[in-house]
């Protein structure tokens, strides 16, 4: 019943923080902290008591929730929590409160509805983490894409309108290519078992033939490839991130497109191994290519915003390259990748959301010299670029160290093509501090430094970096039994 | 006192975090308190420490510390783990201990600078994560060190950051060594993969047992840790970072671009010489590329007018001799060579900072001259520098680390009569770009007010390195003089020691003899140059031909301007071609697309009955036409 809980309180903490919202704007902001709080201490609880249980064992849940939903279509309320899904709910729990925190004074307008679809988006962000049954699954998926198209509809920025429906349309048609797969895969394994069933403990051993296998796995591949985001269907998110308010591109950033990642790891690679396995090489390439091409357009873009937004997609590139290469390694690499491009590009979205409300601007040909009136902002935009160029210590190197280190036993070239990607973040990262930071002092206007509640927030994510880069073992210890799982079900990775 | 070892890279680190944490609400005096005295705690723990190590039993002097398991995943372990044997216990001492004086130093020098706490944070950083790559136990505890001491000389030479010049310096110095960082760390995944592990010795060992002499593996991962050398040791083709790196104050030139960091790479391939050992193509490059830098850096030293950028491509050369013997297999040479270089360039470096103060930040040498009266202390001590580097025979220490380099050159089965004459004539260059700054700064007719003198705090520091730049090499006493080599039978359990071909190792007085020679003619090149016939240069360097040779030599060799076309541009302009991002415009297509259909069938709606009338007609038409044709 908790796992029903984990999705319940942030929608319910979203209903109330809306009805609360008559007359008063502090209400809303506080009972969304307390919701999500809640929600991540829930978590942290799960996290705790497995510990103690033993810790996580493959091929079984920590936590499983399972009712008859509509039985007459084999479709249940099934929801199940394992190491893989528990870090993530953590990561959303965390996330979720930097994201209300950093809304605090940014957003005036509407602050009741506000906090409602950010709850909203929470709420089924954690459900997609959760959900068991592929039509639930599905439920969930799009229960996301709406308050997330509000969010930066109604609270974005210049040209909101169209960044929202770019952001619809993209996800909304390869979502609806993973339901044709999703109803495909019900059909196939009804038609062969006599049993018609959305469970994804029965659809995992669907007899598939090749030419199946491979279609639906384009299908489900689709939709999560446009989340993560891949090169070539990335484009939705350099403008979704940057018209989207603050939360919206930490929520987007660090939460959203992790559902993608998640949905590789949990759906692509397990349902369809042989399908997937054959798929690896051009995954592994469209991963590399991401991780490049991501890197290189962030040099050059002038918006600060759109400039992390394309680390993004170098970022993710990584997580895609790690979940095809399949090895134990490239897998706990990828966790950890989904776990520190959260909280690093969290950061740098907080940072840059921080600046605007100050410069009121995000074009890096007007800002310059910024570190003598804001030395805590700089020093924090330093440390979070350094995590993005994966600087050992911090978290994303050990990810990205991981990763590479599990892929080159695939695909040696792929590895060391992936691995030039570092020296362009590193181009990029510092281009970012000096264009931004150093220099001679451009802007006129007196600035405040980052304030008790700024520093809280990235204080917090600082400290949870440096944990994942110098001890991340709890976490891949959480993560093991899933990674084993994942990795046996691939031909020939396991043993690597 | 073994069991401390772990304070000694951590004590910088904590005063690394307190500086940060506090750094704003400190006082000058309280961050230099913190600074210098973390430092200072470390490098009586190095001492300490070594003293028990000297108490062990000969037989067994290596210590390991394993702090915690980094990373576990399957068989994948790595540690944060110390080890502690005789080269990282060279390493170690010469690190703490010229940290030590610098920052003393610094206190000094950076007194007036806004950034005060923030500078001394960066430095205890840097000696920190020095520490940790000398005495990491792992290759990839070791590359934490390694990208650790990068970022602080990225922090360091782009201290002054309102000049874009400063931090387009860092910025350059990080990305060419993140290239070198990148090859080495391609090569840590073929030794991960293949020999399950990353941890030092267990890596040299199993390399060793399963892998055949010059076969592919070695030579593959040799050659890509040879990458990540000759990025942080500034060697070709990566060196043209270091010279924009003197950027930086001058204390950090001396520590990080002098003495410590850029060493850094010499120090890999000594850590993993059986592996290099395994791949003679590669120990052969690392021979070529040392003696190939060592003069390419000699001769662009000779015609630079900043003082500083004498001293970096003076530092670029003689890391040159570095390579050298470590490619002709004289590992502990190279080591040696490192710990009288880290004495007298830092000292040199040092020296040239009360230089510039005095005369209001000028690095131009030609607008220097007669400082030896005005200057006394730091005249004194650079003249002892510059003897070392320019390795005066038997006074100096320079002379039995260079002679050494020298001998194996010639007489070490790798070595050769090419490499010891580029060894020779670098050595000429060496005296003469010495002198050369010496003359120009300290001696002519010119008379100066120095706007600020030394104190004790800069003046302590000299006078040490000064007495260790000229008894340092007594260490090491050639057999034609007093033969007592202590310092390489000390290293003698980590590095094998060279076994010279008979035939060659006869000739060690006379080569002597001649590099002594060549040192001295060196000085006198430069008297005549650049204090007797100062008109006669110049008028040479007028002409045609000199004058473009001159100029290509000042600009490093052209390799800058061919970096710029083979890499920078390109990249720079892919990134502001693809700035709206070229794939997106797919996507704009089928928009458009879309739209003109859209706009199209709309276009029909006309609101005519004639008009549908005509088209149900026509479309009635054409639907038979199909039925019945088909």
């Amino acid at each position: 019943m908790i796992l029903v809980w984990l999705i319940l309180v942030p929608f319910l903490a979203g209903v109330l923080a809306w009805v609360s919202g008559r007359g008063s704007r502090a209400w809303p902001r506080w009972i969304a902290l307390a919701g999500i709080s809640l929600d991540l201490a829930m978590a942290i609880g799960i996290w705790a008591g497995a510990w103690r249980t033993g810790g996580p064992e493959a091929g079984r849940w920590l936590v499983e929730f399972d009712r008859p939903w509509i039985d007459s279509l084999g479709i249940r309320f099934h929801l199940g929590l394992d190491g893989l899904s528990l870090l993530l709910i953590l990561l959303t729990g965390f996330l979720g409160i930097m994201s209300v925190a950093c809304s605090w004074s940014e957003i005036q307008d509407r602050v009741d509805s506000f906090h409602f679809q950010l709850m909203w988006v929470l709420a089924a962000i954690v459900g997609v983490f959760l959900a068991l049954d592929l039509f639930l699954f599905y439920f969930l998926w799009e229960m996301m894409l709406v308050p997330m198209y509000f969010l930066i509809g109604i609270w974005g920025h210049e040209r909101r309108i169209y960044a929202a429906v770019k952001f619809f349309i993209f996800t909304q048609i390869s979502g609806l290519l993973m339901l044709i797969a999703i109803v495909a895969l019900y059909f196939v394994h009804g038609g062969a078992s006599g049993v018609y069933t959305f469970d994804y403990g029965a659809l995992l051993g669907a007899p598939l033939t090749a030419s199946t296998g491979w279609w639906l796995m384009l299908g489900f591949f689709t939709a999560f490839a446009v989340k993560l985001p891949a090169v070539p269907v990335h484009t939705w998110l350099p403008d979704a991130h940057t018209e989207a308010p603050t939360a919206g591109s930490v929520v987007l950033a660090s939460l959203l497109l992790k559902t993608g990642a998640y949905g590789l790891l949990r759906f692509v690679l397990p349902l369809f191994p042989e399908a997937a396995a054959a798929f690896a090489p051009a995954a592994i390439a469209l991963g590399v290519a991401g991780v490049l091409y991501g890197a290189v357009l962030a040099f050059g873009q002038t918006d600060l915003k759109r400039m992390v937004a394309y680390t993004s997609v170098s970022h993710m590139g990584f997580v895609l390259m790690g979940a095809f290469a399949g090895t134990p390694l490239a897998l706990q690499g990828a966790i950890l990748q989904i776990l520190c491009h959260g909280l690093s590009t969290g950061a740098l979205f907080i940072l840059v959301g921080a600046l605007q409300e100050r410069a009121h601007t995000r074009d890096l040909r007007r800002l310059g010299g910024l570190w003598p009136a804001l030395p805590r902002m700089g020093g924090m935009a330093m440390f979070f670029a350094l995590a993005a160029m994966g600087l050992p210590g911090l978290g994303n190197f050990v990810a990205e160290f991981l990763v590479l280190l599990g892929t080159w036993d695939v695909s040696p070239a792929a590895t060391a093509v992936a691995a030039i990607g570092l020296i362009i973040s590193t181009v990029y990262a510092l281009w970012l501090v000096q264009a931004a930071f150093q220099g001679p002092e451009r802007v006129a206007t007196r600035m405040s430094d980052l304030g008790l509640r700024e520093m809280t927030v990235v204080g917090a994510l600082v400290l949870a970096l440096v944990w994942l880069g110098v001890y991340p073992q709890p976490v891949i210890d959480t993560a093991a039994a899933a990674v084993a799982t994942v990795a046996a079900t691939m031909p020939g990775r396991a043993a690597r | 006192m073994l069991e401390w070892l772990w304070l000694v890279p951590a004590l910088p680190f904590a005063g690394f975090l307190v500086l940060v944490a506090a750094g704003a609400r400190l006082r000058r005096a309280g961050a230099a308190a913190v600074g210098i005295g973390s430092i200072a705690g470390a490098t009586a723990i190095a001492f300490a420490v070594a003293a028990s190590f000297a108490g062990l039993p000969p037989g067994a002097r290596v210590y390991s510390q394993t702090l915690w398991t980094w990373m576990r995943v399957g068989d994948f372990e790595p540690a944060i783990a110390l080890r502690l044997d005789a080269l990282s216990l060279v390493m170690m001492l010469v690190v703490a201990a010229v940290s030590l004086l610098i920052h003393i130093y610094s206190s000094a020098y950076m007194e007036g600078d806004d950034g005060y706490a923030r500078f001394f944070a960066y430095m205890n950083l840097f000696v920190g994560s020095m520490l940790a790559l000398v005495l990491a136990d792992n290759l990839l505890f070791l590359y934490f060190g390694w990208e650790g001491v990068g970022l602080c000389s990225y922090l360091l030479i782009g201290f002054w950051y309102r000049d874009p010049v400063n931090a387009n310096a860092g910025r350059k110095a990080f990305i060419v060594t993140r290239v070198g960082d990148t090859a080495l760390a391609i090569g840590l995944f073929i030794l991960a993969t293949r020999l399950g592990t990353l941890e030092i010795q267990p890596l040299m060992e199993r390399a060793a047992a399963q892998w055949p002499v010059g076969s592919a593996l070695p030579v593959a991962a040799a050659a890509l840790l040879l990458g990540g050398a000759v990025g942080k040791s500034a060697q070709l083709p990566l060196q043209t970072w270091l010279p924009d790196a003197m950027a930086g104050p001058t204390p950090v030139s001396a520590l990080i671009h002098a003495a410590t960091m850029v060493t850094a790479g010499v120090y890999l391939i000594a850590r993993t010489h059986v592996l290099f050992a395994l791949a003679p193509p590669v120990q052969l490059a690392v021979a070529v590329v040392g003696a190939a830098t060592l003069l390419l850096a000699g001769c662009s030293a000779l015609t630079q007018w900043d003082i500083k950028r004498v001293l970096a491509y003076s530092t670029i050369s003689q890391i040159g001799y570095m390579f050298l013997a470590l490619g002709v297999g004289a590992w502990s040479a190279a080591i040696f060579h490192f710990m009288t270089h880290a004495f007298f360039k830092a000292l040199l470096f040092l020296a040239a900072g009360v230089v510039i103060l005095a005369m209001h930040e000028e690095h131009d040498m030609f607008k220097m001259g007669g400082l030896r009266r005005d200057l006394p202390i730091a005249f004194w001590t650079f003249l002892a520098g510059a003897a070392s580097l320019s390795a005066v025979p038997v006074v100096t220490a320079g002379f039995y680390s260079k002679d050494l380099i020298l001998f194996d050159a010639w007489s070490s089965p790798a070595g050769g009569p090419w490499l010891w004459l580029a060894g020779i004539v670098g050595a000429l260059l060496t005296s003469v770009y010495s002198f050369r700054m010496v003359f120009l700064t300290f001696f002519g007719s010119g008379r100066h007010a120095p706007a600020r003198t030394a104190g004790w705090r800069m003046g302590v520091p000299l006078v040490v390195l000064a007495i260790l730049a000229l008894v340092a090499g007594f260490i090491e006493l050639p057999p034609t003089l007093g033969d007592r080599p202590v310092f390489t039978d000390a290293l003698r359990a980590v590095l094998p020691p060279v076994e010279a071909v008979p035939a060659r190792a006869a000739d060690l007085a006379r080569l002597q003899l001649v590099a002594g020679i060549v040192s001295l003619a060196g000085i006198g090149v430069a008297w005549l140059l650049y204090l007797r016939h100062r008109a006669t240069l110049a008028a040479l360097i007028q002409r045609p031909a000199p004058s473009r040779l001159h100029r290509f030599w000042f600009a490093g060799w052209g390799f800058d301007w061919l970096y710029d076309r083979l890499f920078v541009r390109p990249v720079v302009g892919f990134a502001e071609a693809g700035r709206r991002d070229g794939i997106d415009r797919i996507y704009d297509v089928l928009a458009w697309a879309s739209q003109a259909a859209w706009r199209a069938l709309s276009a029909t709606e006309t609101g005519g009955v004639r008009w549908y009338a005509a088209s149900i007609a026509l479309g009635a038409a054409i639907v038979t036409t199909i039925v019945i044709f088909l």
